[in-house]
């Protein structure tokens, strides 16, 4: 195990206490893509720092949200936590059993193994399913990936599947255009559930669907992770979804993270200037609320990643910045209250 | 105030191989002078298909305004030959789009976009267009903006274009912005910064919004009034302050229902169950009545008008047979759940 691994981000140790223990520890995780010019020779030019050096614990059985604006690094870093991607550097390490194990150094058929833990649901229900194969088929595909059960145990199981997330068994046998964009996604979640993982990376598993069938997947969600003890880290740019759903939250902004806190505590008190803004930014459907709101409203846009300000990388939109913002080093996050971690040099 | 624009019993149809698609069905409602309109509705409900029927701009084939009439100061505008409406579009109407690169020439400077308009509609020589251009570039808050007049699309980013859009919309002072759900593709910051200007544009050239939105919130924040469609129908509509505070509509009220709150810790959402339906068949009874958790025998074949809510005040409308005050709507909602 690396050193970077134990430190400790968390009061709560690997050894778990009143909060629980911990399923997933990330820790300095990096995530640059190549950018590269030259026709005949390839060479590097720079890197999209899509993910720089962030760290944080998952609980079993919480969700973790994961937000922030478009470009931030969400989506990458819920991929390389899975070892989708493999990481620039940093640690992911996966609970099994009572022991932290790390996926980094992982290959071939540990790997594997591992991967039958951790599952994704995608974004959008039209891209994620194909479209030639029938819904019997892409719920199961991942059982014949990992050979984990034997072809006449299989078709039973589909159905229970189905039925678990909403959908009527005897529709196995159609495809995905035949149903709309709630009833794909349910069909993402049982895929999702086939290999029965520990833990789910849910990537903005609700933004394209209409209002009135969200509700519908997130209250499946929340039943599902009741039922079956799962752990969710759940990925959002929906401010309001995530109060709803999850017990923690972490803001991203520019590849790093910036604010880590419980739900309640993040919305309540904000203690990052960049999330302060966001929250402020979040129209609310109450007109007679919307009068009163006092907006924070930032300027200019999210500089490039593959060319993030010196400094703290909030210090070109920062509406408090000041002369250490240029001066020192990135802040780095600290814990300012139990449990409420902030990057920024004007707190703690 | 006076009224604006008025569009009655509008319908408009799409003939496609599969079928008659049924996206505006008999809508009317009246917009006065300087308000913000907004029009909610989840996807396939017939906000942008009504926007576009006002603007002359359906497809045809496959689409058709079969009925109805948009009376835009004093003149039908249904009824314009195509050259008079473009002069309507330019001048006195503006649009702006979600992915302003639909509307924006990729291989053109953005000077050269707003002059065009400027010279076309304002009479403008190039002097008085680029000088113009650069003051309206400023005024949406794109910093330098003389010297943006020679950058192209895609040096600009998402929330930037759209400022240009709005540049570009209010180059020759209209009466009426239409706005198709023009924060969508924005992220939340950047939706503040649009939304405060166009709050702020709005005073300064005293005009009217029809501002399009799936999010409630957002239309909370801008609008005077509001219309909920469902399924190419108006089911309510009202002062925003009316229907969000004494909302009648079991849809509306679903949709409300549905939405968990920034401001608070909600409990399990109340989910509107099944889907919006298929704008292929033609409306028989209230469309909403195969999610509805309050329908009536008579909601299955009698089709409710828009009209107005009892006790209602300000012009509240809404076109359902049933009055929910009367009824537990929540435990109707979850005893629809179970099923
Ligand atoms: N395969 C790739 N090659 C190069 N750059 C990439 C790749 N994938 C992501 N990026 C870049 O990494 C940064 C973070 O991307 P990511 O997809 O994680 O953002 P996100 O927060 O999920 O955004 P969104 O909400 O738009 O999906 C972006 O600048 C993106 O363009
Ligand atoms: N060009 C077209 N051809 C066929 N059907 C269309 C076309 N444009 C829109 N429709 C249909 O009209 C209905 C209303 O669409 P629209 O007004 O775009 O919805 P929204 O409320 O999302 O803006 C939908 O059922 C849609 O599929
Ligand atoms: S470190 Fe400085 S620039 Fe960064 S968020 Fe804090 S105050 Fe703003
Ligand atoms: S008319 Fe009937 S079905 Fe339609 S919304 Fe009212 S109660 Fe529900
Ligand atoms: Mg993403
Ligand atoms: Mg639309």
């Amino acid at each position: 195990m690396s050193a970077v691994a134990d430190q400790p981000l968390s009061r709560n140790a690997a050894e778990g206490d009143a909060d629980g223990r911990v399923l997933v520890r990330v820790r300095n995780l990096k995530k640059h893509f190549p950018i590269t010019s030259g026709i005949v020779i390839q060479r590097q030019v720079g890197a999209v720092k899509a993910v720089d050096d962030i760290s944080f614990d998952i609980f079993e059985g919480e969700t973790l949200g994961l937000v922030g604006e478009s470009g931030c690094g969400k989506s990458t870093t819920g991929r390389t936590v899975l070892q989708l991607y493999e990481p620039t550097a940093g640690s992911v390490q996966l609970r099994v059993d009572d022991e932290l194990q790390e996926l980094t150094e992982m290959k071939g058929e540990d790997l594997r193994r591992m991967r039958r833990r951790m599952q994704m649901i995608f974004q959008d229900p039209y891209a994620s399913l194909n479209p030639r194969m029938s819904v019997g088929r892409i719920v199961s595909e991942p059982l014949r990936i990992h050979k984990t059960m034997e072809r006449n145990e299989q078709e039973g199981y589909v159905e229970h599947l189905l039925e678990r997330v909403g959908l009527n068994p005897y529709f196995v046998n159609r495809y995905p255009h035949e149903f709309s964009g709630g009833q794909r996604q349910r069909i993402g979640i049982a895929r999702a559930l086939a290999l029965e993982p520990g833990f789910i990376v849910a990537d903005e598993p609700i933004s394209a669907l209409d209002v009135s069938i969200q509700a519908q997947v997130v209250n499946l969600l929340e039943d599902l992770q009741e039922e079956l003890n799962l752990t969710y880290l759940f990925i959002a740019h929906d401010l309001s979804m995530v109060r709803h759903i999850c017990d923690r939250v972490a803001v991203m902004y520019l590849g790093k993270i910036v604010e880590l806190a419980p739900a309640d505590e993040l919305y309540e008190n904000p203690l990052h200037p960049y999330t302060q803004a966001l929250l402020s930014a979040v129209p609310v459907p109450d007109p007679m609320r919307e009068k009163r709101a006092q907006r924070i409203i930032l300027t200019g846009d999210v500089p490039s990643p593959s060319n993030p300000p010196e400094g703290c990388n909030f210090n070109t939109r920062c509406p408090v910045r000041f002369g250490l913002c240029y001066d020192a080093p990135d802040p780095g996050l600290i814990e300012a209250t139990p449990g409420h971690y902030v990057a920024c040099h004007r707190v703690g | 105030m006076a009224v604006l624009m008025e569009v009655n019993n509008l319908v408009t149809r799409f003939y496609t191989q599969e079928g008659t698609v049924y996206a505006v069905n008999d809508i009317s409602y009246q917009l006065q002078e300087g308000e913000t309109l907004g029009v909610v509705g989840e996807s396939g409900s017939g906000k942008s298909v009504h926007s576009l029927s006002i603007m002359g701009l359906i497809p045809s084939p496959p689409g058709k305004v079969e009925n109805g009439e948009v009376i835009f100061r004093g003149r039908d505008l249904l009824q314009l030959p195509p050259d008079q409406m473009r002069l309507v579009r330019g001048a006195e109407i503006a649009m702006i789009f979600q992915d302003p690169m639909t509307s924006l020439n990729p291989v053109l400077t953005i000077g050269s976009q707003i002059t065009e308009a400027l010279k076309l509609h304002m009479g403008m020589n190039n002097n008085q267009a680029n000088e113009r251009a650069a003051e309206l570039l400023s005024l949406v808050g794109i910093p330098d903006a003389a010297s943006r007049l020679n950058n192209y699309p895609h040096q600009f980013s998402g929330g930037m274009r759209q400022r240009v859009m709005i540049a570009m919309g209010l180059s020759c002072n209209p009466k009426l912005l239409i706005a198709d759900e023009p924060t969508t593709a924005l992220d939340v910051t950047i939706q503040a910064q649009i939304i405060d200007l166009v709050k702020r544009l709005r005073e300064e050239f005293d005009m009217a919004i029809i501002w399009i939105s799936h999010d409630l919130g957002v239309v909370a924040g801008i609008a005077d009034r509001i219309i909920v469609m469902y399924a190419g129908t108006i089911v309510e509509s009202g002062m925003v302050e009316e229907v969000f505070a004494d909302t009648r509509h079991p849809y509306t009220l679903g949709l409300l229902q549905s939405l968990p709150r920034m401001d608070r810790r909600s409990q399990r959402l109340i989910s509107i169950e099944g889907s919006p339906p298929d704008m292929r068949n033609p409306i028989d009874g209230c469309p909403f009545v195969d999610r509805c958790p309050v329908r009536i025998d008579r909601c299955a074949t009698e089709t409710p008008v828009l009209e107005g809510v009892p006790e209602g005040h300000q012009d509240h409308m809404m076109a359902c047979w049933v009055d929910v005050r009367e009824l537990d709507i929540v435990a109707a909602s979850e005893g629809a759940s179970e099923t």
